[in-house]
């Protein structure tokens, strides 16, 4: 079985993030890394590969973005992906979510996965739909925020949080399926793989090699146009204590409630 | 200009609140826009036409049922594609909730629309639905406008506040569908399974509620040991519910519950959005952490910036004291 693991580089959780005027856009500049919820992603094929319930031949990192996001694909590598997939062109900036979920199914496409896994949400643009649009794209079942998965024969059996408790869900591969950050805790990567990520197969691809249709993709192919922005109503900002001497803060904790009378 | 349909989500019988709230506000944008509101249900035998057409009460027009696979997106994707591709309306709304999401991203794939999730207001602009999304941790407000033939808008949860209208029983349509061969290689196997003991913690006056920042289960003694001090409970978020920490039933958020008791009080809680949707509403919001730059500081009344477990347990103490005075 071949698993395609879908990786975006996301600005580092201690940048500021903000939106550049000029382009309504997020400014993407800055420290960048791999989002963290794809580290589950990567482990969870990496668990599938060593569990042997299935024989895994390849784990494939697929990424789309600008030339930098390279470093988020050496990272996915260092983590256990055999390969990487760089899907990279100046007609798809400005995306949005449907016209991104789609010109990645045109890239896993060309790929034939079994398998396609993704962390269940970026850390920037925080959506948690981009699987569920590759999915109809590739015409596969499809399951979201899913913490625990099994193999199961041609299928995986998936627990996931729902809206009224826990759902146990049967889901025949080929499938896309995006996992929590419950699902596991991520390795760290070896020096070696670190050092040794640079060396593995990396396929730069345009969009017009994998198929993609201009006319769906970039700003322009975007049903959606969120260039606008207002500020929200403001709140007042909330007493903040440092605690230094604890019996300190406690007091004033406590005088705090009982000023509200909360005791 | 086409209508707009909701998707409302039920199990057992009984709708969903966020899609209720969702029915409600689609019925009011549906006025203004001057065209009309419909619902779309997916299920088995609990949907009577009785229970659907109670929908007419929140504003819905018809309500188009089909009998289908529940608590899965892709087959209400079939449903929603072919209800809109045989009557045209303009917009897809959902009140928000995990599957709520995933047949919204499902619909714009399958009818090439724009989407726009996490909505916390809908207005009428030139004859359209702009659709405002709060983004970077609720600092700033993204105002979404459609291209295209469909809009689809999804809610975050609890956005949108059910409102009865008075209108009359809905017209229930009956509609046949043929899944897609993906929508049937997704199957059910198990719905709604509670984990751990039954709290209510819905109608305490005072939480202490837990996350990660705990460090382990047993962090959450010290929170029963502050709740019982306070005559309180205690409640979860859900990366530690989902950790096996505390018990499903204590979770608040996004998939758990929403609460708004006089005094919230989280312990080691980061505050991400999924978690704060569903607290936001409390009187008095006091937070405890460690990282001076967790989102939560920016909407709590008091925050306290140090070692819960060195600040949790002499609260304790000084409230327990405070209550024998």
């Amino acid at each position: 079985m071949k698993i395609c693991v879908l990786v975006k580089e996301v600005p580092d959780a201690a940048v500021e993030k903000r939106i550049d005027p000029s382009t309504g856009r997020m400014d993407r500049s800055g420290e960048k890394n791999l989002n963290p919820y794809d580290t589950h992603a990567i482990e969870a094929a990496m668990q599938i590969k060593e569990g042997g319930a299935i024989p895994v031949e390849e784990i494939v990192a697929v990424t789309m973005g600008p030339e930098s996001a390279v470093r988020a694909l050496h990272k996915a590598v260092s983590l256990g992906a055999d390969r990487s997939v760089h899907l990279t062109d100046p007609s798809l900036a400005g995306s949005d979510v449907a016209a991104t979920g789609y010109a990645l199914a045109k890239a896993l496409e060309s790929e034939s996965p079994d398998l396609v896994l993704l962390g269940q949400q970026s850390d920037d643009g925080e959506c948690y739909t981009i699987g569920a649009v590759v999915a109809d794209h590739l015409k596969m079942p499809s399951l979201t925020q899913v913490i625990k998965m099994d193999v199961d024969g041609g299928a995986l059996r998936c627990e996931r949080q729902a809206e009224y408790g826990y759902d146990t869900v049967q889901v025949q591969l080929p499938a896309v399926i995006s996992v929590g950050d419950a699902i596991n805790e991520p390795r760290y990567p070896s020096l070696k793989a670190i050092m040794g990520a640079k060396k593995k197969p990396l396929d730069t691809k345009a969009a017009g090699d994998v198929g993609i249709d201009g006319s769906l993709v970039g700003a322009d192919g975007s049903r959606v146009d969120c260039g606008e922005f207002k500020a929200p109503p403001q709140k007042a900002a909330g007493k903040i204590i440092e605690d230094e001497d604890t019996n300190e803060t406690v007091e004033q904790i406590v005088a705090w409630l009982d000023e509200r009378k909360l005791i | 200009m086409g209508g707009i349909l909701v998707y409302v989500l039920h199990y057992e019988g009984a709708f969903n609140k966020n899609s209720l709230g969702a029915v409600s506000e689609g019925a009011k944008l549906a006025g203004e826009l001057g065209t009309t509101c419909d619902a779309v249900v997916v299920g088995g035998g609990d949907l009577t036409n009785d229970l659907c057409a109670t929908l007419g009460n929140y504003g819905a027009k018809r309500v188009f049922k089909a009998e289908g696979a529940e608590g899965l997106a892709q087959p209400v994707v079939d449903v929603m594609a072919k209800v809109i591709d045989d009557n045209g309306h303009s917009y897809a709304l959902f009140g928000g909730g995990l599957l709520g999401f995933e047949i919204g991203a499902g619909l714009a794939a399958r009818k090439n629309a724009g989407v726009t999730m996490e909505v916390t207001g809908v207005v009428v602009e030139n004859g359209g639905l702009v659709a405002e999304r709060p983004i970077l941790g609720d600092s700033q407000i993204s105002r979404s406008k459609y291209k295209g033939d469909l809009g689809i808008i999804i809610g975050r949860i609890n956005a949108f506040e059910i409102k009865e209208t008075g209108g009359g029983a809905a017209e229930v349509v009956d509609v046949a569908v043929e899944y897609s061969a993906w929508s049937n290689q997704a199957t059910m196997v198990q719905r709604g399974e509670q984990r751990g003991a039954d709290v209510n913690i819905e109608d305490a006056d005072i939480l202490v509620a837990g996350g990660r920042g705990l460090g382990k289960a047993e962090g959450f003694q010290m929170c029963e040991e502050l709740a019982g001090a306070f005559g309180g409970a205690v409640a979860a978020t859900r990366a530690v519910v989902d950790a096996g920490w505390y018990p499903y039933a204590a979770q608040i958020g996004q998939t758990g519950k929403t609460v708004a008791p006089k005094l919230y009080l989280a312990a080691g809680i980061s505050g991400a959005i999924q978690h704060k949707v569903g607290m936001q509403a409390s009187e008095n919001i006091v937070a405890i952490n460690k990282d001076a730059n967790a989102p939560i500081f920016e909407f709590s009344d008091l925050g306290i910036v140090g070692d819960l477990n060195k600040i949790l347990p002499k609260l304790t103490e000084a409230v327990k004291a405070k209550k024998g005075a």
